[in-house]
């Protein structure tokens, strides 16, 4: 697999936090790709290293506690962790922007949303004050706000979640970034919201041309935007595939955990009442993660060999890589 | 926002009715004024007489009504002393007062909050692990110890700073200044210094704290994310946030400076209004200390006000309120 033919190529990414309990390993020997103008979902439970990764990608880790260890995270040609962090300000936002999952706390309370959208043009395209300002009014209207010549005036606390969601997508894609990371960008939101939020995403998605890692813990979210998912427990990467496969033949006990425990509507009407199912217990801490397979302590159909040995992330089929011993011969 | 500073105006207006109501109590009830006026050797007639004159055989509300009304167009009645009109004293000597206060609060504020920003960024340095240490000092210590040993060092030893008195000033209409003379200012410094110490501490480790929690807001990531040089960061989409405690801090601290700044004017015999009010309490002259109580909670609430706005400048949650 050439490098260069990626968009994003995280390779082997290591990002430690150094408490003061312990070492932990928040991104442990992660690696993924992105190409363009495709739409990654990256899954898992809360405290399993998707934020962390976006981050890292954009090297937003704070230090002290937390270090890139190791690693490379390749974007066209550049590797951003051994850049400079002025090489890395004309990066962030301008090529590579990002969401969040908070729209609530996201947005800087004492300046106007306009002001904030503005200062994406003045920052990265040199504007003057007045041309970033219409700028930002049609950044809004592109992204729905209602009435955005007034909107522009308002601050945050003045708009609804969903609308700030608006508001922090327009400054996101406000300089045609390659790539948006979308932290749980829907987590926060109402139902009704929440689809409107990903419609917008795909629609402009298309329409600027970028590529899009979303990460969410909601199944939901994956199949409804993403070709491609990658499942991170505890740290690790421990299943890649297209989302067809990740649905219908899911290999890793996580993955099948994940789907089983998503509702179906109508499937109580259909079939007779069923539980949801849950996966047993809760992700590790990570200052005190499992010997061996990462996933063991939870896993259904853990055998010996998983408390001993991390098992390798090994191709399956053609684009279907899994980490689990069930499949590999130890 | 008019309705906003309608609410502040009355409120403000309803503290100075409470205070006048202090006031006049203090003047009416400590210490006999008749006595006073009058005389230890007067006869039952002439006090009697006095009384009328002052119009204290009225009943209470009518007293309370004409002091009022007295306030009201300032007239706080004369010095017992120096037979003077209280209000007249006292404000020739608040230029004198006001710039120290001001000064004092400037450096304070400038320094505290610089400080207090930078000591946040890098907490574990040891220049700011020293900074932090000298701010618990600022704290515990008492003016008065910091205005002696300033004296004992740059007037006494070193001989480079004058340890009393406002030096050569500047006559401007009323207003008297020290600020246009050279000698003035050598004179200003250390009185400064010595009054910002305390409200330097304070408006330093609010700041740190302030600074701390708002960089891990979620807003400071997104304007990380943003791509935006840290000066930005920190100066633009930090700092606005951490004002709006420590201005409202800075703003009390000012009027509790000019009013009380006794202390620091006694050791530097500042001719301020502190100096003034220290003697008129030993001497027991009640119009100039009432008029004093009145015009420190006039100022105090005056600045309150401004503060007030200021506040709803700096944070748009307040307006709409």
């Amino acid at each position: 697999m050439s490098h260069s033919s990626h968009l994003l190529d995280v390779q082997q990414l290591k990002t430690y936090f150094y408490l003061f309990d312990g070492v932990a390993r928040a991104v442990d020997d992660v690696s993924f790709y992105l190409d363009r103008g495709e739409v990654l979902g990256v899954v898992g439970e809360s405290g399993c290293g998707k934020s962390v990764t976006a981050q890292s990608i954009m090297r937003l880790i704070p230090d002290p506690p937390g270090r890139i260890l190791s690693g490379r995270i390749t974007f066209d040609g550049l590797d951003l962790v051994q850049l400079s962090m002025e090489q890395m300000r004309g990066i962030r936002g301008k090529r590579i922007a990002m969401i969040f999952q908070e729209p609530m706390t996201s947005l800087n309370p004492v300046f106007t949303v306009g002001d904030q959208v503005a200062e994406m043009f003045r920052l990265h395209e040199h504007c003057s004050r007045h041309e970033s300002l219409e700028r930002a009014v049609e950044m809004l209207a592109r992204v729905q706000v209602p009435a955005p010549e007034k909107r522009v005036h308002e601050y945050p606390h003045q708009l609804s979640g969903g609308m700030r969601q608006r508001v922090m997508i327009a400054m996101a894609l406000a300089c045609q970034p390659q790539i948006l990371i979308a932290d749980e960008p829907t987590t926060a939101l109402d139902v009704t919201v929440q689809a409107q939020i990903l419609d917008l995403m795909t629609r402009l998605k298309h329409e600027i041309d970028t590529a899009i890692m979303m990460i969410t813990h909601d199944l939901g979210v994956i199949a409804e935007m993403a070709r491609r998912v990658v499942v991170m427990y505890a740290g690790k990467v421990v299943e890649e595939a297209d989302t067809a496969s990740i649905f219908n033949h899911p290999r890793h006990p996580y993955t099948r955990g994940l789907l089983k425990s998503m509702p179906r509507i109508g499937d109580r009407a259909e079939k007779k009442r069923r539980r949801l199912s849950e996966i047993q217990g809760m992700v590790p801490g990570l200052l005190a993660l499992p010997e061996g397979c990462r996933f063991h302590p939870r896993c259904p159909d853990a055998m010996a060999v998983c408390r001993r040995q991390l098992p390798a992330l090994e191709l399956l089929e053609p684009h279907h890589k899994v980490r689990c011993w069930l499949y590999l011969s130890a | 926002m008019a309705t906003y500073i309608a609410k502040r105006l009355i409120q403000g207006l309803v503290v100075l009715l409470g205070v006048s109501m202090i006031c006049f109590i203090i003047f009416r009830y400590m210490g006999d004024p008749v006595l006073t006026m009058a005389g230890k050797y007067a006869t039952f007639q002439e006090r009697e007489e006095v009384r009328r004159a002052l119009g204290l055989d009225k009943p209470t509300y009518v007293q309370y009504a004409r002091f009022i009304w007295n306030a009201a167009h300032g007239n706080f009645g004369k010095s017992y002393i120096s037979r003077v009109p209280a209000l007249g004293l006292i404000l020739e000597r608040f230029p004198a007062t006001f710039e120290l206060a001001t000064t004092a609060t400037l450096l304070a504020f400038l320094m505290g909050v610089g400080l207090g920003v930078l000591v946040a960024l890098k907490p574990r340095a040891w220049q700011n692990r020293l900074i932090m240490a000298g701010s618990l000092g600022g704290i515990s210590m008492p003016t008065f110890l910091i205005g002696i040993l300033l004296i004992m060092i740059f007037a006494v030893y070193a001989g480079v700073l004058p340890p009393f008195g406002r030096g050569q000033t500047v006559t401007i209409g009323f207003w008297r200044t020290g600020l246009l003379t050279v000698d003035g200012w050598k004179h200003l410094i250390m009185p400064a210094v010595t009054l910002a110490t305390f409200q330097l501490a304070v408006l330093l480790r609010l700041t740190r704290a302030g600074m701390r929690e708002v960089l891990t807001e979620d807003y400071i990531k997104t304007a990380w994310a943003k791509g935006l040089p840290p000066l930005k960061v920190i100066f633009k989409h930090a700092l606005r946030n951490v004002l709006i405690p420590v201005v409202t801090v800075a703003g009390l601290q000012f009027g509790e400076v000019i009013a009380y700044s006794i202390v620091t004017e006694t050791i530097f015999q500042w001719p301020g209004m502190g100096n003034l009010i220290l003697t008129s309490i030993f001497e027991s002259d009640q119009p100039v200390v009432v008029t004093y109580i009145m015009l420190a909670a006039f100022m105090i609430i005056s600045i309150n006000t401004i503060v007030d706005i200021l506040y709803a400048i700096l944070n748009p949650k307040i307006r709409y309120a």
